[in-house]
């Protein structure tokens, strides 16, 4: 299949993959640094290049609102956030996972308020990884084309039916223009297909009518919850399913984590996001020198794929997280306790330290990732003990 | 290794730094390069100084941090070259290629920028932009002058990248006033 080469912003890419799957129905709102992303999508509307039906709200809490009522009629549905639209929308967020409705939605991850910052971290999507969707990070533009491309074939399927959060970095991603390849129109179509009504339900099946969140106490709630967690469960495979079908399409591979330069490593580092890929130069450059180090890249965070990292990680003598968002009062951040948690009980496990990094948009040079290397192979010799840390702040 | 040309545009709000950093980030494609422009995000306000990157590669760019380190620095206002907010000289070093728009010579522009090193080029691509099309922005005429001084683009890719993004939006008259502003500053490019 002949591919194009072009020049797209993260929003750019993500709005031309989501034109690709011709969703029935997307509310929106506005909400740096989103905004572009529905701006450009919206201009394919209005241009006629897809017939969906967009419904301007008030607010995001109304936008995810209309997104649950649309998705419950079976319609393919889309709506994007960041932030505090995305804080806004909260109670929301978790009844289109239990109601099992497949709607995909970028987060474009931006800081949360206070004070008011527009810049990227992990905060808004990290404290939304309790809300029972499926969780996508990406590194670059290409990889927020490819998943917003994946993303509905993984929530329609039967076997999962849960929402999906396309995540990727506001301004580094999401307004930066990078080089990437895109599919045609017609290819990325033929890929993701049209959704199969025949699979969950519709308020609109009039022959079959149902009643959709009702009250639900003591007596089943429990029971639905697990079914949530089963669909979780069941994901992972799915989500492989998928991955494997686009790589042989497009020759781009992905799988529940990306692993570099690790097969021999010492050291390895795991980052989540853009910061991944400036990472890669630095190992690059690190091995150059000898320096055994190698990084691990989390791209579905929400299944969380435990038994995997543990395998992934276990040979290694210490192991660097890196957590883009604070959990205030916690011990470590959120990705550095799920990852000492996969760890736990393993023979030989290795040693682990978390750096809290990047926050409210604090930019992220290869200057630090060195500088933590560095206290890697301290952790080494015995002489760094401190299990959370902090990069690239004044104290 | 990978041959990686990274480039910092200075400029002030409504100077088209940003639109010059992504332009040639996406102008290079057609050779097969890999690319990245992005602009330094803060208040947007006209006349604001705002920074904007362009990475041009042979490789695939995985960096996503700030250019701390620039080979080429243009500056599209010469009053930004006084003010030491706006980092003119940050990260450069004796390699380091300036191109100032600006009335003024090379050798005045040095005393300014108070550096030893680094070699300075100018060219008064306001003046330029105001002759050719009729507007005093300088960002397109300076991409013109960066092909004299740097192989990341030719003086023909510019144009012809130029010429068919114009023309989705603007009449021809527009489109030529634009590549013969380019062409110019390529030109009238004063070197020490």
């Amino acid at each position: 299949m002949k591919q194009l080469y072009v020049g797209l912003t993260g929003n750019e890419a993500v709005a031309t993959a989501f034109k690709q799957a011709r969703p029935h129905v997307a509310p929106a709102f506005p909400i740096t640094p989103q905004t572009e992303m529905m701006h450009k999508f919206a201009d394919f509307v209005a241009d006629g290049a897809v017939a969906t039906e967009m419904i301007l709200v008030e607010s995001e809490h109304s936008a995810m609102s209309a997104a649950v009522g649309s998705a419950a009629t079976g319609a393919r549905t889309f709506t994007a956030t960041s932030s505090a639209g995305f804080a806004l929308m909260w109670e929301v967020v978790y009844i289109a996972a239990s109601l099992r409705l497949p709607i995909c939605m970028p987060v474009v991850n931006r800081a949360l308020s206070g004070n008011i910052n527009i810049h990227n971290d992990h905060s808004d999507s990290m404290g939304g990884r309790d809300a029972g969707w499926i969780q996508i990070f990406c590194e670059n533009t290409q990889e927020a084309y490819d998943t917003a491309l994946m993303c509905w074939r993984i929530a329609e399927h039967k076997d999962v039916r849960l929402p999906v959060m396309v995540n990727y970095d506001g301004f580094i991603i999401s307004h930066t223009s990078e080089s990437l390849h895109i599919l045609p129109d017609e290819d990325a179509w033929k890929f993701i297909g049209p959704k199969d009504l025949s699979n969950g339900y519709s308020l609109l099946d009039v022959e079959n009518p149902i009643t959709v969140g009702p009250l639900d106490l003591t007596d089943y709630y429990f029971e639905h919850k697990v079914s949530q967690m089963e669909a979780h469960l069941r994901a992972p495979k799915v989500i492989l399913e998928v991955f494997k079908e686009f790589g042989e399409l497009t020759g781009r591979h992905y799988d529940l984590f990306e692993e570099y330069r690790t097969e021999d490593a010492e050291m390895i580092l795991v980052i989540i996001g853009s910061t991944a890929g400036t990472a890669k130069d630095v190992i690059d450059e690190q091995r150059e020198k000898g320096v055994k180090v190698g990084l691990l890249k989390p791209r579905v965070f929400r299944p969380f794929p435990a038994v995997e990292y543990a395998k992934a990680l276990g040979n290694a003598k210490v192991v660097g997280v890196m957590d883009k968002s604070v959990s205030f009062g916690g011990h470590g951040g959120p990705l550095f306790t799920e990852i000492r948690s996969a760890l736990y009980g393993l023979e030989n496990a290795p040693k682990i330290h978390n750096w809290i990094y990047g926050l409210g948009g604090r930019d992220t040079g290869t200057d630090q990732i060195v500088d933590l290397i560095g206290q890697l192979q301290n952790s080494i010799k015995g002489k760094k003990t401190e299990d959370v840390n902090l990069l690239g702040v004044r104290l | 290794m990978a041959k990686m040309t990274e480039i910092r545009w200075h400029g002030r709000g409504g100077q088209g730094a940003k639109t010059a950093a992504i332009f040639l980030a996406e102008a290079v494609l057609d050779q097969g390069m890999h690319s990245q422009g992005f602009p330094e995000y803060g208040p947007e306000r006209r006349g604001a100084p705002v920074r904007g990157f362009t990475r041009i590669s042979d490789k695939p760019i995985r960096l996503h941090c700030s250019v701390a380190k620039p080979q080429i620095v243009i500056v599209l206002d010469p009053t930004l070259i006084e003010s030491a907010s706006a980092g003119v000289t940050d990260g450069t070093d004796v390699s380091t290629v300036y191109i100032i728009n600006t009335m003024e010579t090379p050798a005045a522009i040095r005393a300014k920028l108070g550096v030893k090193g680094g070699t300075i080029h100018t060219v008064d691509a306001s003046l330029i932009a105001q002759e050719c099309f009729g507007r005093a922005i300088p960002n397109m005429p300076m991409i013109g002058a960066l092909t004299n001084v740097s192989d990341v683009i030719t003086l023909e890719d510019v144009t012809s990248a130029m010429a068919r993004r114009l023309k989705k939006k603007f009449s021809q008259a527009v489109v030529d006033g634009n590549v013969a502003a380019v062409e110019r500053a390529h030109e009238e490019m004063v070197s020490e």
